[in-house]
């Protein structure tokens, strides 16, 4: 079972928005014991996606939560837009397919930077993105996680 | 705010301060491109170290800056790449290529002199 805690949202209108929002992430990735270097990939994740509603949709938002199990702590990233969708969404993720920034690094690059991807897109209608990256809980947060339960 | 330039002999060095909006990127592509005619430059520094995060864009950008120069007559290195902005762009598969990149400054001097001996 995945408890996805409240979330940050933030809206994506402008590139300034983009760093806002990958700040967001990487304060929330630090916070949750991620190291400096996974919080860099949450950060360059969100603001791929970022920029693809900025290029696609013009306007979205993006939202930040954490995440846990049983055994693992993560953080999920949400980007939704009301944008033109996308018609072929295993294009859109194989390598150098050229979107409309003429790269199409974009959604394949953050991909990778994450543990778990997922596309929902409807044409005409939007496209939502939802990303997840977790880390092992250790034994001493899995304890302080019952006694918080069970006192 | 607009990147700082600072000229060091037929050098430019371009230090990038906090990260870019569009607009910026081209305004810094423009401004180097205009310098390298009026300093007569050969070379170009980009320091990068101020960027917690290299995105497509970013990379684009840079490239393109590269190009533009390149075709001014000028080379580019760029300095000041974080240690986790570089493990997230190879995880990333992010390319500089064919851009010259230096650990930091005197590493990049280093490089164009050379590349001012071959040329």
């Amino acid at each position: 079972m995945i408890v996805v805690s409240d979330d940050v949202r933030l809206e994506i209108a402008a590139d300034t928005d983009i760093v806002e929002a990958r700040g967001e992430g990487r304060a929330l990735a630090a916070r949750l014991g991620f190291s400096r270097t996974d919080a860099t990939l949450i950060a360059t994740a969100i603001s791929e996606i970022g920029r693809n509603i900025l290029h696609h949709a013009g306007r979205g938002e993006v939202s930040i939560a954490e995440a846990a199990d049983d055994h693992l702590l993560g953080i999920e990233v949400v980007a939704r837009d009301r944008g033109p969708g996308i018609a072929d969404v295993e294009q859109a993720l194989s390598e150098g397919y050229a979107s409309g920034n003429g790269l199409g690094l974009g959604l394949p690059g953050a991909k990778r930077l994450m543990d778990e991807f997922s596309i929902e897109t409807e044409i005409g209608r939007g496209t939502t993105v939802t990303m997840r990256k977790w880390r092992e809980r250790d034994a001493l947060e899995r304890l302080g996680d019952r006694s918080r339960r069970h006192g | 705010m607009p990147v700082p330039i600072l000229k060091q002999g037929s050098y430019l060095i371009a230090s990038i301060q906090a990260a870019l909006t569009d607009g910026e990127v081209l305004e810094l592509r423009d401004d180097l491109a205009d310098r390298i005619g009026r300093f007569r430059s050969r070379g170009i520094i980009i320091d990068v170290a101020a960027l917690d995060v290299i995105d497509s864009f970013v990379a684009r950008s840079l490239r393109t800056i590269a190009r533009t120069a390149a075709l001014r007559g000028a080379a580019t290195v760029i300095v000041g790449i974080q240690p986790d902005v570089a493990v997230a762009m190879v995880q990333f598969r992010l390319n500089l290529e064919p851009l010259h990149t230096a650990l930091d400054l005197e590493e990049a001097l280093a490089l164009l002199d050379r590349h001012k001996e071959r040329a």
